[in-house]
């Protein structure tokens, strides 16, 4: 099992409770979509699951890779092989974002006990990716998402979920204002990024990445539980009746 | 491996938790009795067996220092500092002057190599000639003759007033008078020792010249005197490292820099300042007040500071420049750091004079802890500097929330045609950009690190290639336990 999640409550600093017992199963090899409406909860899930601060877990329990997620502070979750594909990824000025990969992949590459990447190394698979995602280099010598499009940060995104081959990718409404050609890049990089041995949640909106991306499970968050799980078929059906029957069967 | 990025090998390998350079040598000294009065002065100047001149030049220093009081207008809390408490004149005791490196005392040199500098094996380093100032006396200056091929002069202050002392005397206290400020007057009547060098016209220095101070005996004030002169047409770029001992008690640092660029001449001045900063409750620690000026005297001479300082537990310092020739040129940039209880007023002066003159002012400061950080600026321009130009920047950047920023620009402009320009901004270091660079494997002080560095970027590009290496370590360093 890769991920399992066992009634999980969580709420904000000032109380308010926003997931109120979310049970999910993700096993390896799988891709998964928990769809929702605006406030069910979605990000919430994604943050907590990252190790966010602000939040607190008030009940329930998360295994991840056989370990209590939970209890491990957020850089060693992403060490783990955790990644969060960011809704709105984070600008840092100054800092190039070649370096900034070689960064993250070198911490994480230490964490196993694997040799350290060096310039060279860095760049052959840097291009190796590139061509595979079929994504241009001109985001690469930029400051990490300073002055990119939105469609650019999430391209930035999926090449780092990329570079960094994660056992477990959350993807946090990456697909949301993308542009067509920007959508069939992300669906790409799930495609790419889909093996036996790993597994990726993508949370979002709309069902229109899901024909870019056949998921095995289809999941619909509302009011802080998943009140239904299906297969793909799910994800049609929501996009002809909207989330509103689905609560009412729930 | 150069020496600087040796340097920053043994910061990382002596020690992982607090300050990497506290240890002290043992070796024998040669003290004045602590207090400072005439007698001392004329002490010091016969230890030196200075010229006449020079006794009268210090004596003159000392008396205008007796009338004056240490200045206040800096944003600086310090206890009340007793002049008479302290000594002004430390030196390694030795028969007589190293001819060579083979008779310097071999402890010295141990010290050396835990500093990172590699005395003996730096004739194989590639372009780095190191003038040591150990505590007072300049112990061995190398690559010396390959630079008189040249022409060039380097030397110890001591030296040059032996052997150069035409020139010694034509340029000392002309940028810097001894009755400048309190400080300086200070540094002019006790001044030990220090570094000389003298480009000659039309000559490119092949070499980044280098020195590294080190404060070792206890309660010595450090008075390091520069002159640095480059003649019509030369270049020349040179180092300054610092560091000194852990002790309780602060040490006084009071140097004096002086820089002269004569037409079409060239200087680069990088710093990098690692004094001990104190104990994280601001116990100990060096109180560095430096008065660091240059003149560009000829037209179309350029004079660059480039400042990274990360260390002292006070820090007062405005490297400041005079752009008297037409078309001179003047640039600061500046990295400055305040972590735990450490306090910085610094930033620069550019005074034009010259026609058409311009300077650039790039300042970063960085608090972190309960550190007090101020950019404090002044941009003069003359009524005689028709098109005077400068631009400043001034970014400050906050970790947590008990420290401070604070930016101090003075602009005076005396004519209608300059342009001068100041931006300044301030910013913190978001949770949402610690927690991108943690999603992404990083911990919490590598992250702080990255972008701290990116935050000061500008100014680091300024740095000689090996010294910006270094000065990224001493960053991440000085920042440790900042967040957690």
């Amino acid at each position: 099992m890769m991920l399992e999640i066992n009634d999980l409550h969580a709420r904000l600093t000032d109380g308010r409770e926003i997931l109120r017992g979310i049970d999910l199963s993700v096993n390896a090899g799988e891709v998964h979509a928990i769809m929702g409406p605006n406030g069910s909860g979605k990000s919430t899930l994604a943050a907590v699951l990252a190790g966010r601060e602000g939040y607190e877990v008030s009940q329930g329990k998360v295994t991840y890779l056989g370990r209590d997620l939970l209890a491990m502070p957020a850089d060693e979750r992403a060490r783990e092989g955790f990644f969060l594909a960011f809704q709105y990824p984070v600008e840092i000025p100054g800092v190039n974002n070649m370096y900034f990969l070689r960064t993250a992949i070198n911490a994480q590459r230490r964490h196993r006990g694997e040799p350290e990447l060096d310039a060279g190394q860095f760049l052959r698979i840097v291009r190796a990716k590139l061509k595979l995602l079929d994504i241009g280099e001109d985001l690469l010598q930029r400051a990490v998402n300073v002055g990119f499009s939105g469609g650019e940060k999430k391209r930035n995104e999926v090449f780092q979920m990329a570079m960094l081959e994660p056992r477990l990718a959350i993807l946090d409404e990456t697909d949301s204002g993308l542009d067509i050609d920007a959508l069939k890049l992300v669906a790409r990089g799930v495609n790419q990024q889909r093996a036996t041995d790993r597994a990726i949640v993508m949370i979002t909106h709309y069902q229109r990445l899901l024909e870019y991306v056949e998921p095995d499970r289809v999941h619909v968050l509302q009011g802080g539980r998943i009140v239904q799980s299906g297969d793909k078929s799910l994800a049609l059906e929501l996009e002809l009746r909207g989330y509103g029957p689905v609560e009412d069967a729930a | 491996m150069s020496a600087s990025t040796e340097t920053l090998h043994t910061v990382r390998s002596l020690s992982q938790e607090g300050y990497k350079y506290g240890f002290v040598t043992d070796i024998e000294v040669e003290t004045a009795p602590p207090g400072l009065n005439e007698d001392i002065v004329r002490f010091i100047s016969a230890k030196k067996e200075e010229p006449g001149w020079l006794l009268e030049w210090r004596l003159a220093a000392f008396r205008a220092w007796c009338g004056m009081t240490q200045p206040d207008w800096a944003k600086l809390n310090l206890a009340p500092i007793d002049y008479q408490a302290a000594t002004y004149y430390s030196a390694p005791k030795q028969n007589a002057g190293p001819k060579s490196l083979d008779e310097v005392d071999p402890e010295l040199l141990r010290t050396y190599e835990k500093l990172g500098i590699p005395l003996r094996e730096r004739e194989a380093l590639a372009g780095v000639a190191v003038d040591a100032v150990f505590d007072s006396i300049s112990v061995a200056t190398t690559f010396k003759e390959e630079l008189s091929k040249l022409g060039i002069i380097f030397c110890s202050m001591g030296e040059a007033v032996r052997e150069h002392p035409e020139l010694v005397r034509k340029y000392l206290g002309t940028v810097v008078p001894q009755n400048d400020n309190f400080f300086a007057a200070l540094n002019s009547a006790v001044f030990s020792d220090g570094s000389f060098a003298y480009i000659p016209p039309g000559v490119r220095c092949p070499m980044e010249l280098s020195t590294y101070f080190r404060i070792n005996a206890a309660k010595t004030g450090q008075f390091e005197r520069t002159l640095l002169i480059a003649d019509k047409g030369s270049y020349v770029s040179y180092l300054e490292g610092c560091t000194a001992p852990q002790r309780d008690e602060n040490q006084l640092h009071a140097a004096v820099v002086e820089l002269i660029a004569h037409e079409d001449a060239q200087i680069k001045y990088s710093t990098v300042q690692n004094w001990y900063p104190g104990d994280a409750e601001g116990r100990g620690g060096i109180y560095n007040f430096v008065t660091k000026r240059g003149a560009c005297r000829g037209a179309r001479s350029k004079i660059s500071w480039t400042q990274v300082e990360t260390g002292s537990a006070i820090t007062w310092k405005y490297p400041s420049c005079v752009l008297e020739g037409d078309h001179s040129v003047g640039e600061f940039y500046s990295v400055a750091i305040t972590n735990n209880r450490q306090q910085a007023d610094t930033g620069t002066k550019m005074i034009h004079i010259g026609k058409d003159t311009r300077s650039t002012i790039l300042s970063k400061g960085i608090s972190a802890g309960r550190g007090q950080n101020t950019y404090r600026g002044l941009v003069r321009v003359q009524p005689r500097a028709q098109g005077a130009r400068n631009h400043t920047q001034c970014d400050s950047l906050l970790i947590g929330d008990r420290c401070g920023a604070h930016t101090v620009p003075y602009i005076e402009v005396r004519n209608p045609s300059a342009r001068v320009e100041h931006e300044a901004t301030t910013s913190k270091i978001s949770e949402d950009q610690l927690f991108y660079c943690q999603q992404r494997g990083l911990n919490a002080e590598d992250a702080v690190s990255l972008i701290v560095n990116g935050f000061c970027k500008e100014v680091l590009k300024e740095l000689p290639m090996e010294f910006a290496v270094e000065a990224q370590k001493l960053l991440a360093v000085s920042l440790e336990g900042s967040v957690g």
